[in-house]
């Protein structure tokens, strides 16, 4: 592929207005990039989209920020990962600047908070939605072990408040010793 | 040093946030509201509630707002880029030595214990919004919340709005919309809010 000024161009202006418009932020950003990448510009295969959501699933950060990186590494190194982080950051980054000054001026506004604090149950109502969503799969795919560790979990940071990173640690290196139980049982069935 | 403790603040929540989406919340909340007390409660509620309506992860949209208010414009470009930069190592690296990282028996170990832990705590981080929206001042601890200090506007708007999302599936947004319109209207005509 010819990497000129062009092309930078619009590996820029793609990416930032995927970034523009995806509302909500998460998994979104992902079939737009598809879309986008994939079947309109033909610069990466359908494959590849598939590790690419694989890998920002389950590396640190938000979504659209690895899969972004992952696809401006993939078209054109290091400076195509530094193009495409920068037009995915910049939107939200230019939004709530703006939002942030607007916040402080009319912080003390009546009716603003009166709206803000409608919306605030609405958002409560929003993220309800998800956890259900999200707790009825861990449950529906029967596994006792994940099970245990979401109960757990919420015991320890909702009732005696452990740090959220210490519980990330603890459940990382439980998952590891888990994973490596059971491959030594499988073996130890085989022998 | 106000410029370090933003960088470094935002540099754990965008290293720990695993399963994207909702799982970096209860990392800010942490971070933002309980050790640095950067923004209040109500804050926090409101920085979640215009993320959902803006483009862009909710990660970056807090370090935007945090950084503003604590440095201005500097302050929100330092929080945004501590935010990415585990992302950009972690990612890069993965490119770069084009590891086969999905068959990683580690990798795959850590995510199905992380998995489950996520829905947790991002459910924790949840209640305590829910909480905070329901007390009748927006108060800072929920624990002070007593039957006679509950928002009933709020209660509904939560139920109503919570029920319409199992039910019909329908963009987020406009529940958000719709809770901020009929609560405006409900506030003023019962005097309260």
């Amino acid at each position: 592929m010819n990497h000129d000024f062009r092309f930078f161009c619009k590996l820029f202006l793609s990416t930032f207005s995927l970034s523009a418009f995806t509302f909500g932020g998460g998994y979104v950003i992902i079939p737009l990039m598809r879309k986008k990448f994939v079947e309109q510009y033909n610069w990466i295969s359908e494959e590849e989209m598939l590790d690419f959501t694989a890998i920002s699933q389950s590396t640190p950060g938000a979504m659209a920020v690895n899969a972004s990186l992952l696809v401006g590494y993939r078209l054109a190194g290091f400076f195509g990962a530094f193009v495409t982080l920068v037009a995915t950051v910049l939107p939200p980054l230019l939004i709530l600047s703006v939002v942030a000054l607007f916040y402080q001026a009319f912080q003390d506004n009546r009716l603003v908070n009166l709206v803000l604090k409608g919306m605030g149950a609405g958002v409560a109502a929003v993220i309800a939605d998800v956890v259900v969503t999200m707790a009825r799969d861990v449950v529906s795919a029967r596994n006792l072990f994940q099970i245990a560790v979401m109960l757990l979990t919420f015991v320890a940071v909702f009732v005696f408040e452990v740090n959220a990173i210490l519980v990330v640690l603890v459940c990382a290196a439980v998952g590891i010793l888990y994973a490596l139980l059971l491959k030594g049982r499988k073996r130890g069935q085989e022998h | 040093m106000t410029l370090l403790k933003l960088f470094w603040s935002f540099f754990q929540i965008g290293l720990f946030s695993i399963g994207g989406g909702y799982a970096s919340m209860p990392l800010i909340q942490e971070q933002v509201v309980e050790l640095h007390h950067w923004l209040s409660m109500t804050d926090f509620v409101d920085v979640v509630t215009i993320s959902q309506m803006t483009p862009g992860p909710i990660a970056i949209n807090a370090a935007t707002f945090v950084g503003m208010r604590i440095a201005q414009l500097p302050g929100a470009i330092v929080a945004t880029f501590g935010c990415v930069a585990p992302s950009c190592i972690i990612v890069l690296a993965i490119g770069y030595f084009y590891l086969k990282y999905k068959n990683l028996l580690v990798v795959d170990g850590a995510l199905t214990a992380l998995r489950p832990a996520v829905v947790s705590m991002i459910a924790s981080a949840g209640l305590s919004i829910l909480l905070s929206s329901l007390a009748q001042n927006r108060t800072d601890s929920w624990l002070a919340l007593r039957l006679q200090h509950i928002d009933w506007v709020a209660v509904v708007l939560f139920l109503t709005g919570f029920l319409i999302l199992r039910k019909w599936k329908i963009n987020p947004i406009f529940v958000m919309l719709g809770s901020g319109g009929v609560g405006l209207v409900a506030y003023l005509l019962t005097g309260g809010g």
